[in-house]
Formats: C-alpha cells, sequence, structure tokens
C-alpha cells in the first residue's frame, strides 16, 4: 500500500515520442470536455426552452389541460412530502445498519452475507424496487397507490447508498478517540453516541444529501407504483395518492404538444437547481471536512 | 481522596445498561433489513413469475420472437424485449467505454491534483442529473440534431437514447477505471521506466494490463446501469418490441414495457399486470449476474494488485 | 547478546508484599489471533507507587498495561487467559463490567488524544459526559483536575477553546486531567511521553513525580532514562515475559540478571 503512488506525473518524462504522448493527451482532455459540454449543452438548451414558462404562477397552478395555464404546485409538495418521508424512514434505518456493520458485527458468515448483499442491492435497478413496491406495498399491505408507499419504496431504494455513505465516514472516526472514550469507562453506545456519531456526522450528512439529490430525480419507480400522473390537489394524508416533480416532467413530454414540453423544461430547470443546490452543498461540506482532518 | 482504603472494595459490578443491551438488537435489524429487502424482491418476482407461467410455457417465453401481450392476438416472445435492452446498451457501451476510459487514464496519469480536484465532482455532477432529464435530452435535442446527419432515423429510435445513456454512465466508468488505474503500485510504473519505456508505453503495457480486472469491472457495472436504465429508453426510444438490430427504428426495452404498462391501469391478477414481474425478474437475474461478475474482477483486482 | 545459564528462574526481586499491591496478575497469557504475545505474567503493582515497564518494542509492554483495565479485549482478535486482580477481586472474573474497571484504572496513550469536537473544558469533565453522569460544579472540577494536572496557568483564559488548539504537551497533560477527573486509583500510561519533545516531556515527568503517592501509576516507556527518573519500581519485559522485576534503582546499578544488563547497557534493543 505505502508505495501506492501519491502525485501524478510521478516520473520524470524524458518524452523521446512527443507526438503520440501529445495525441494522447489531447485525446484525454477531449473525453473529459465532451461530457462536460454535453451538461453544458443540456443545461443550455432546457433554460432555453423552459426559461419562458418559469413564472410564480408555473409554481402555484395546478396542471391543466391548457399548457400555459398548467403549473407544477401539486408535483412540487408531492416531491416535498415524498423526500421528506423518505428522509424520516431511510435515513435513522441507513445509520443504524452502518453502526452495526462498523461498532458490533462480528467477523462472521452473517457480516459478510450482509455486506456482499448490500453492495448487490446498491446495484439493482430502480424500476425493480418499483416492482418490490408494487408487490409488497401497494398490494400485499393494501397501502394503495400512496404517499407512504412512494416513500417506503424510494426508502428501500436509497438504504444501501446510505449504508455505504455511513459506514465509509465511521471508518475515518480515529480509533484512539474510541480507546480514549473506553478508557474513561464509557459502555459501547456511550461510545458511539457521544464520540464516533459526532466526528463521523458531516460525512455521513454528505451523503445523506447526495442520495436524497438522487431520490428526488428517480422516475421509474414511482411510475411503476403507480404515482398518477395528472392530480389536481395537494396529499392530505400518508395514503393519499400523489404525484412528484420527475413524473409530471415525464407527462408532460409524453404528450405530443409543443407547449408541454415547454412545461417540461421549466419542470427540469426547477428539478435541476434543487438537485444542483443539493450537490453544491454536499461538496462544500466534503471540502470542509477534508480542511478540518488537515 | 484517591488512596484506596485496603479492605474496602470498589464495586466491579454493574449489569450491562437496558439500553446498552437493547441498542445492538435493534442497530442489528436495520443491518439485517438490507437482507430482507433482497428476498423481498425475489419473493415478489417469484411470486408473480410463477404465475406468469402457469399460462406462459417456457417454451413461447424464450422461443416466440413476438411480444403482444397488450394487444389481441397475444404472443409472449421475450426477445424482442431484450434486443431492445441489448441493442440501447451496445450503444450505450460503445460511447462510455473509450470515454471513460480515455478519461480516467488522462486524470490518473496526466491530470494535476488541481484538475483531479474539480473534476471529479463535476463528473459526479453527471451521473447525478435525473434520468428523465436526459430522455427529454434525447427526444428534443439529440434525436433531431442525429436526424440532420442519417436523415430516415425515426423520431423514436435506440440510437438516441443510446449515446445519451453513454454519456451519462461515461462517469461511472470513468471513476472506477480510475480507481483501478491509480492504484497499480508505483514500483511496476518503474520497473517499466528502467527497461527505458516511453510514459505512453508503460501505461498501455503495464499499467493497464496489470488494472485490467478492474477496469472490466468498470464496464461490467457501467453495462448493468444501462440494462436497467429505464426513463431514457422509454422516453426516447419507442413503445414498439421489434426484434432488430437497426438502431434507426422504434423498439422497446424491457424497462420501457414495466413502464409502458404500469402506465395503464391493468388490473392485479390478470396475465399482463404479471408480464411486469416476469420481465423484471429476468431483468434483476441479468443485472444480479452483471454485478456478481464485476464484484468477482474487483475482488481479483484487489488481490492481484495490493 | 550473551546467555548466562547460571540465571534462576526468578524474576521478582521486588520485595512487595501482598498488602502493598493494589493490582497483581497471575500467569496472565494474551494472544493477537494465534499470536502469543504475553506467556504467563506474574506480577504486583505496589499502590501508591510509579512503576515502569520498559523493553524492546514488541516485548508485549504495552499489550501488557492494556489488560490491567481490559482494553486489550477491544482489539479485534485479542484473547486472553490468567488473573488480573484488582484490590483483591479478579477483573476478569464473570460479572464484571469491564467499564466499572475502566473507571477505577485510567488510561493515558502515546498519542495525545483529546476530543477534537470539545473544548478545553469540555474534555476535563468528557469522562462524566461519556458515563451519562450528571455533575455539578463543573467550573471547580475543571480547575482542579487542570491544576492537579499542571495545565490550569496556560490555559485558564482558553477554556473555551478548543483542544486541538494546544500543543502537543499540553494535549497530553489535558489528557491525564481528563482520565483524573473520574477519580481512578490507578493510571496506566502507554509511553505518554513518545511523541512530546524534551521540555513537555520534563513537564509531563514532573506531573508524575507529583501525582506519587496519591495515585499508583503504571508507566510503558522505552525510554530508560525516564524510567529511572520517574519509577519506584521497573519491570523488564522480553519477548512476553517478564526476566526482572526490581526497585528502580537496583535494576538499573546492579542487575540481576544477564539479559536486562544487555539491554540497559545498550547492547541490544
Amino acid at each position: 500500500m505505502e508505495e501506492k503512488n501519491d502525485g501524478k506525473n510521478r516520473l520524470v518524462d524524458f518524452s523521446m515520442n512527443n507526438g503520440s504522448e501529445k495525441a494522447f493527451k489531447a485525446i484525454g482532455i477531449v473525453s473529459l470536455i465532451l461530457p462536460l459540454s454535453f451538461l453544458f449543452i443540456l443545461i443550455i438548451d432546457t433554460a432555453a426552452d423552459g426559461i419562458p414558462r418559469l413564472n410564480w404562477n408555473f409554481l402555484t397552478s395546478f396542471p391543466s389541460r391548457f399548457p400555459e395555464k398548467a403549473g407544477i404546485l401539486s408535483a412540487l409538495v408531492g416531491s416535498i412530502y415524498l423526500i421528506g418521508l423518505t428522509a424520516f424512514i431511510a435515513i435513522p434505518l441507513g445509520i443504524g445498519a452502518a453502526i452495526y456493520l462498523e461498532e458490533y458485527a462480528r467477523n462472521n458468515w452473517f457480516t459478510s452475507l450482509i455486506e456482499i448483499n448490500i453492495s448487490n442491492l446498491a446495484g439493482v435497478p430502480s424500476i425493480i424496487y418499483g416492482l418490490l413496491g408494487l408487490g409488497l406495498f401497494v398490494r400485499f399491505m393494501g397501502l394503495g397507490r400512496s404517499l407512504i408507499a412512494g416513500a417506503l419504496t424510494l426508502s428501500l431504494l436509497l438504504l444501501p447508498m446510505i449504508i455505504m455513505a455511513a459506514r465509509e465516514s465511521l471508518k475515518m472516526v480515529p480509533l484512539e478517540l474510541r480507546e480514549a472514550a473506553y478508557a474513561l469507562g464509557a459502555d459501547k453506545w456511550m461510545v458511539i453516541r457521544k464520540v464516533v456519531l459526532p466526528l463521523g456526522l458531516p460525512g455521513i450528512l454528505t451523503g445523506i444529501i447526495l442520495s436524497m439529490a438522487r431520490a428526488i430525480g428517480e422516475t421509474a419507480p414511482l411510475i411503476t407504483i403507480g404515482a398518477l400522473t395528472y392530480v389536481a390537489f395537494l396529499p392530505k394524508s400518508l395514503t393519499s395518492p400523489f404525484t412528484a416533480l420527475p413524473i409530471q416532467i415525464f407527462n408532460w413530454i409524453s404528450r405530443p404538444q409543443k407547449g408541454f414540453h415547454v412545461n417540461a423544461a421549466a419542470g427540469i430547470l426547477v428539478l435541476l437547481t434543487v438537485m444542483l443546490l443539493m450537490n453544491a452543498l454536499a461538496i462544500w461540506l466534503r471540502m470542509r471536512l477534508q480542511k478540518r482532518n488537515i | 481522596m484517591a488512596k484506596l482504603v485496603p479492605g474496602r472494595q470498589a464495586d466491579l459490578h454493574l449489569p450491562r445498561s437496558l439500553i446498552e443491551r437493547g441498542v445492538g438488537s435493534v442497530l442489528f435489524m436495520c443491518a439485517a433489513l438490507s437482507v430482507a429487502v433482497t428476498i423481498g424482491i425475489i419473493l415478489t418476482l417469484l411470486l408473480e413469475t410463477i404465475g406468469f407461467f402457469q399460462h406462459v410455457s417456457f417454451k413461447e417465453f424464450f422461443l416466440d420472437t413476438e411480444w403482444t401481450p397488450l394487444f389481441s392476438n397475444r404472443h409472449f416472445g421475450i426477445w424482442p424485449l431484450v434486443a431492445g435492452t441489448a441493442l440501447t446498451s451496445f450503444l450505450a457501451m460503445i460511447t462510455s467505454i473509450p470515454l471513460g476510459l480515455t478519461a480516467a487514464i488522462y486524470l490518473s496519469e496526466y491530470a494535476s491534483e488541481r484538475i483531479r480536484k474539480v473534476l471529479k465532482p463535476v463528473l459526479e455532477v453527471l451521473a447525478g442529473i435525473p434520468t428523465v432529464v436526459y430522455g427529454y435530452f434525447a427526444l428534443t435535442f439529440v434525436t433531431p440534431l442525429l436526424q440532420r446527419v442519417i436523415p430516415d432515423l425515426a423520431g423514436f429510435n435506440a440510437l438516441s437514447p443510446g449515446i445519451v445513456m453513454g454519456i451519462m454512465i461515461t462517469p461511472i466508468v470513468a471513476s472506477l477505471s480510475e480507481d483501478a488505474i491509480y492504484s497499480v503500485p508505483l514500483s511496476l510504473r518503474e520497473g517499466a521506466f528502467a527497461l527505458g519505456g516511453s510514459k505512453l508505453r508503460t501505461i498501455f503495457r503495464v499499467v493497464i494490463p496489470t488494472a485490467f480486472s478492474g477496469i472490466a469491472a468498470s464496464f461490467i457495472l457501467g453495462m448493468s446501469r444501462a440494462v436497467g436504465e429505464t426513463m431514457i429508453v422509454t422516453i426516447a426510444a419507442g413503445q414498439q418490441p421489434r426484434l432488430t438490430l437497426d438502431p434507426r427504428v422504434p423498439i422497446e426495452t424491457m424497462t420501457a414495457y414495466i413502464v409502458q404498462v404500469s402506465l395503464g391501469d391493468t388490473p392485479h391478477g390478470t396475465i399482463e399486470y404479471r408480464t411486469i414481474f416476469a420481465v423484471g425478474m429476468l431483468l434483476f437475474l441479468m443485472t444480479l449476474i452483471f454485478n456478481l461478475i464485476a464484484h468477482f474482477l474487483k475482488k481479483r483486482f484487489i488481490r492481484g494488485v495490493l | 547478546m550473551k546467555e548466562d545459564h547460571r540465571d534462576s528462574l526468578e524474576f521478582d526481586f521486588s520485595g512487595i508484599r501482598p498488602e502493598e499491591a493494589i493490582i497483581s496478575t497471575k500467569d496472565l497469557h494474551a494472544w493477537f489471533h494465534n499470536n502469543l504475545v504475553l506467556k504467563g505474567i506474574s506480577l504486583s503493582i505496589a499502590r501508591g507507587k510509579v512503576t515502569a515497564i520498559i523493553g524492546p518494542s514488541g516485548c508485549g509492554k504495552s499489550t501488557f498495561i492494556r489488560t490491567l483495565n481490559r482494553m486489550h479485549e477491544l482489539v479485534p482478535g485479542a484473547r486472553l487467559r490468567g488473573h488480573v486482580f484488582f484490590d483483591g477481586q479478579d477483573i476478569y472474573s464473570p460479572g464484571v463490567n469491564p467499564i466499572m474497571v475502566r473507571r477505577k484504572i485510567g488510561m493515558v496513550f502515546q498519542k495525545p488524544n483529546p476530543f477534537p469536537m470539545m473544548s478545553i473544558k469540555q474534555n476535563v469533565v468528557s469522562g462524566f459526559l461519556l458515563q451519562g453522569i450528571r455533575t455539578d460544579q463543573i467550573d471547580e472540577k475543571v480547575e482542579y483536575y487542570l491544576r492537579l494536572a499542571a495545565l490550569w496557568d496556560e490555559v485558564k483564559d482558553d477554556l473555551g477553546k478548543p483542544a486541538s488548539s494546544l500543543s502537543g504537551g499540553q494535549q497530553q497533560r489535558l489528557c491525564i486531567a481528563r482520565a483524573l477527573a473520574i477519580e481512578p486509583s490507578v493510571l496506566l500510561m502507554d509511553e505518554p511521553c513518545s511523541a512530546l519533545d524534551p521540555i513537555a516531556t520534563a513537564k509531563i515527568e514532573d506531573l508524575i513525580h507529583s501525582l506519587r503517592g496519591r495515585y499508583t501509576i503504571v508507566i510503558v516507556t522505552h525510554n530508560m532514562q525516564q524510567a529511572a527518573r520517574v519509577a519506584d519500581y521497573t519491570a523488564f519485559f522480553y519477548l512476553g515475559k517478564v526476566i526482572e522485576y526490581n526497585r528502580t534503582e537496583i535494576l538499573f546499578k546492579n542487575p540481576a540478571k544477564s539479559h536486562t544488563e544487555d539491554y540497559i547497557t545498550g547492547r541490544f534493543g
């Protein structure tokens, strides 16, 4: 491990073959610029389409048959409820599982089963979680096509992500501090509560924000469990039918009329703004964390 | 004050507190829940899939070449959906492998620490954009753009979502490949340099072959993502199951079919309802196999290098 | 290294009588996985005295003091056989809660490890927080233990500052204050000066002198001069065994074993 590379341009380079070296560097830069310019064009193109429709009315109106009158109120509120509920369910479970695996688990077959299982779950397509939600929450538990069924489905989808991120940050808490706490006569739970969790929290938070940013854009599992595409009311309880921002956007995209495509672009701008803000927050938190650790 | 009087013993006995005993079990249940989720997925898929195969024979499912469960003249041949998934995934992979791998080599071997620090989070953002957004972009921007070059490209086609999906997967391939390339020990590179190899030659003859199983794992995980990707292909590839390898015409992937049925109001217990679980089961198995292969390759790589 | 076969099996020349001992170990074996690191240690620690454990690295001296307050078992793969009697009770007997043992036998580590998320003041009373004990007169306690650890005058105006703002030597004294605040009878110190400069080391040694009598101190050190300066008794460990245990001045001036002599004269180690 020690001799792992630590910097760039590890060795002095007396390039004898300057031409191909330069050519490769250029290809490398292009293959980075290409996806990035793609991202840039995507945002510009969507903004050009959507900004004309982006106004207060758009944010505060229910969907409508007339594109100019339609808004994202029910979708926006639905998404906020959905993410709030999902966070409420998934965060404690995810952190709990991470603490168990990092602090309590013995080195036995069941622990490795859980670990392999979690990394596998992280690779299961989100639409499969939708089918699980449909079979388990909507039908078997009889929750119907409700807000709570959607939140439970998204929670299961996010769980592996949250667990893996939380484990990474718990791993970073120095062993010496745990030992110091034990030597002061603390029991395990106190060590975790007063030392390990406070120190791991910023890292855990970064992971949680990133996974929530992903949850906000999830579409396929919600369609599968039957989130409605046309909802002209706000959810009143956990068992209310609901819609969400990405579902509303998808609905507008599938309409043939160009007016609805404009709505979709405006909706995408709202979605991207929320998502990018969350990403920026997570990156900022991570950078602060790195600074503190140095 | 602290000096102990001999004979007066300190009490070292204290039963573990209730919280201390309870917490461990509660946390264990959180972790065990993940196993329950897997069992839940398998059971849900299996139950409805068994119901499906009571009506449709394996022979029809795997040998018929038409998929028309929603028409009056029903056919249940899975191949058109598999072909749609394979085609779009293939297009995504031939986009993302060259881009992702060169980006990884550049980031690991040439880019300065500062560039890496800026680019990696930006690439993460690219991978985190909601897929419904990519779908919109494929349908309203990339397809019209491609139609200028390929005039007979249909409005719904495999090419445009395939390329867009490839761009989406590029950061995943790049990031995982870079991890593998970056962890090739310095001593191996030094060995090659000591023999007078140029930097580029060293990268392609020594570094990449050493990191190969790690890089291959990144390709396979990317492939797994492409196979399971839903919204891009649903929006931009169409909903016409078709046994073809022509990227210009509308097709339907396995995932898009599940969405198509979910959008309609298909009653529970009907054969149409069960088809989505049968398709889901096949999809689950495919991604599971990909993930297990990637897991195995990664393990082999870690063992081989470190 | 010469081997002197006339050396007897006898190693304990300390003359500590059973009623003087606060801790005594009996046939203590310790493993990491299948690696035997302590091979039957039987040793008595005198109440109110300073005892130094010396020996080359890997001799088991750190493992030994970690078995005295049941810190050893926190390391994955650690096992143990034998007895450690604290005040006549076997701390490894069933029913004994390691938490209670650690409240009576405190510990200071190699690297200063104050809690980074707490202020200096909070660090001093962190033991109460971690034990879930509500405590009053916090300010008085903070001052008392910081004075005891000879740190008060240097930090009295900065009590609210994070502990990381202190120098290494100050951090280590803060860790000592923190350990003393839970009122243990024994303080174990695992190479407490190995990360410190000579001036900071001298301060810690002065502190050890001032605590003598009031606390029993066991200090592991790789620095023989330090052992000679601070300890009443010294045990020389080699390859998981006690080679010689005696009053410090005798052990250094007139060692009974050739091994000990080789080590303290710098012929190996």
